[in-house]
């Protein structure tokens, strides 16, 4: 089946209306102007260095990636017996377990921040980069299970049957047959979590304070504030930056299986 | 899923895998159940201006949110918003994922990759980008004043465009993956039959479509109506939504109870449209498999 002349054009409208926003700000990151401009006669690095210069927006982008490693290499230590416990296990309450780790994608994430800051209020912990994380790590592990649990269920027991009739021990049996084969669902839950956490916007506005500021927070009490193409700097280099971890995952991993679940 | 077998593992050893998910549970429950009744505790407080959050229990933010005004439109604009939204990304995202899926490799990763990409960018800067778009100064903005529609930028019409380009990704992936689980030789069946090519879309290819379609419906609308930086950065002060009200209550009113009860009803809302949603969605299921 071909795709037909309309369909073609359909697809080409769909495309630029979703990469226009990002070329726009690319662009527009090259102004010599002070005011927000798509450069035309001549091109300027001034944003850029005017970002490296600020430092406000490191110290998030740093803030930022040591959070979502943290949270997604947490959640990832600790959904993994929790995915074999819901696999392999008799206990009564599985599905309800299940159900609880999955649970913060029904909840609106603002509703969490607003959660988390009362009890991080009451607690006395308001600013402290450690609950910040650990807020992070409730939001992120969905993505985990369901990749672990995917990968625990859709697997052929009849390998690690064959393992200990071969005379392995459990330990050697995890270790050589089963970690081996669901290493591919914990990283890709790892990469999602990574992701997930480092764009995470609605409840860190809650729960960051000037130290803990994480990019996309900072980036939108930014563009709240002022709007000069210094903006449109950051932007272009989060997105060159994506770009080539994309394209390094992509080529390490396959993105396909990591942002659509394709086994 | 897992039957007992004896013979590998005794009962009383697989329940004690229970141990497993313990470190995960108790987290949850710490940071998850415990500030959710907390929240639902403090919607049921009296505040007072001067004084703060009191002790005893009361129905007044429930009562203002509902006799006021201004609270029912922001939540009226927040459902309408969504449910725009909704069908939007329905009408762009179920073509462009049955386009898609009769690509031929490498152009449907391609374009699957392009699609997809918005994912990984940040929100503020997507919406940092319609807003140059936008504005008056632009070829868009001064296209949208010729015909007589003004600057778009900061109104409704802003924030539905901003939403349905946040959300458009998470139509096309379920719709893509059911999609992508059509046999191609039902559709040479319909072919071989004689139907034409429009009830072949209509009878074979969109039913099986269409609990894709409906998930996707379900997590736009869902993420939709807690929509907060795009409605904020696009939208200006005439175009808030309910996480809008939730933020001012808790970061610049301070009332701490108004902002708890927005914040619950809000998830009740949702928990109750997700819920009814499913139960169509389950019903759907039921009929396509006969």
């Amino acid at each position: 089946m071909k795709n037909g002349p309309l369909s073609l054009l359909f697809n080409t409208l769909v495309t630029i209306f979703i990469l226009a926003p990002l070329v726009v700000v690319c662009l527009v990151a090259f102004t010599p102007e002070d005011v927000l401009s798509i450069p035309t006669t001549s091109f300027s690095l001034r944003w850029f260095r005017a970002v490296f210069n600020e430092s406000g927006f490191i110290a998030a982008f740093q803030t930022s990636l040591w959070v979502a490693f943290a949270s997604a290499s947490i959640s990832a230590a600790l959904a993994l017996p929790a995915a074999f416990a819901i696999a392999r296990g008799q206990f009564r309450f599985r599905h309800v377990v299940n159900g609880l780790f999955l649970s913060p994608l029904m909840i609106p994430s603002l509703v969490m921040g607003v959660a988390l800051l009362r009890l991080f209020a009451m607690l006395g912990v308001r600013g402290s980069l450690l609950w910040l994380i650990l807020g992070h790590v409730i939001i992120v592990t969905p993505y985990v299970i369901r990749l672990v649990l995917g990968s625990l269920v859709g697997f052929d027991k009849s390998i690690e049957h064959a393992a200990e009739s071969l005379g392995a021990g459990k330990w050697t049996v995890f270790r050589r047959i089963t970690f081996p084969l669901i290493v591919p669902g914990i990283f890709g839950g790892w990469i999602l979590a990574f992701i997930n956490s480092f764009d995470e916007l609605t409840m860190s506005v809650f729960l960051t304070s000037p130290t803990t500021i994480t990019l996309p927070v900072k980036m939108y009490m930014y563009a709240t504030e002022s709007i000069n193409p210094m903006l449109s700097a950051v932007s272009a280099l989060i997105i060159v930056l994506t770009a080539i971890t994309m394209f390094v995952l992509d080529r390490v991993y396959g993105l396909d299986k990591i942002l659509i679940g394709k086994q | 899923m897992t039957h007992p077998d004896p013979g590998v593992a005794p009962a009383r050893k697989r329940r004690l895998s229970f141990l497993g998910a313990m470190p995960l549970t108790l987290l949850f429950i710490g940071l998850l159940i415990v500030p959710l009744v907390l929240t639902i505790v403090l919607s049921f407080r009296p505040y007072d201006y001067d004084l703060g959050v009191q002790a005893g229990w009361t129905l007044e933010q429930y009562i203002e949110i509902f006799t006021s005004n201004y609270t029912l439109t922001v939540f009226w604009r927040t459902l309408w918003i969504s449910g725009l939204v909704t069908i939007i990304c329905v009408l762009i995202g179920v073509p462009e994922s049955y386009i898609l899926s009769r690509m031929k490799a490498p152009w449907n990763s391609v374009f699957l990759l392009v699609i997809l990409s918005p994912l990984l960018i940040s929100l503020v800067v997507r919406a940092f980008g319609w807003s140059m778009l936008l504005n008056p100064m632009s070829p868009i903005g001064k296209l949208t004043q010729m015909m007589g529609l003004g600057s778009l930028l900061y109104t409704s019409s802003a924030v539905v465009i901003g939403l349905v380009h946040v959300m458009l990704p998470f139509m096309i992936i379920p719709v893509w993956t059911s999609l992508n689980k059509i046999d191609p030789q039902t559709i040479k069946a319909a072919y071989s039959l004689n139907a034409s090519k429009w009830q072949t879309i209509k009878r074979v290819i969109l039913p099986q479509a269409t609990p894709g379609i409906l998930s996707g419906s379900l997590i736009v609308f869902g993420l939709s109506t807690s929509a907060f930086a795009i409605p904020v950065l696009l939208g200006g002060g005439r175009s808030r939504m309910v996480s809008n009200s939730i933020y001012e209550q808790f970061m610049v009113d301070l009332n701490w109870p108004m902002g708890a009860a927005l914040a619950i009803l809000l998830l009740v809302m949702n928990l109750i449209i997700m819920m009814s949603y499913n139960q169509i969605l389950e019903r759907s299921y039921k009929r396509s498999l006969g």
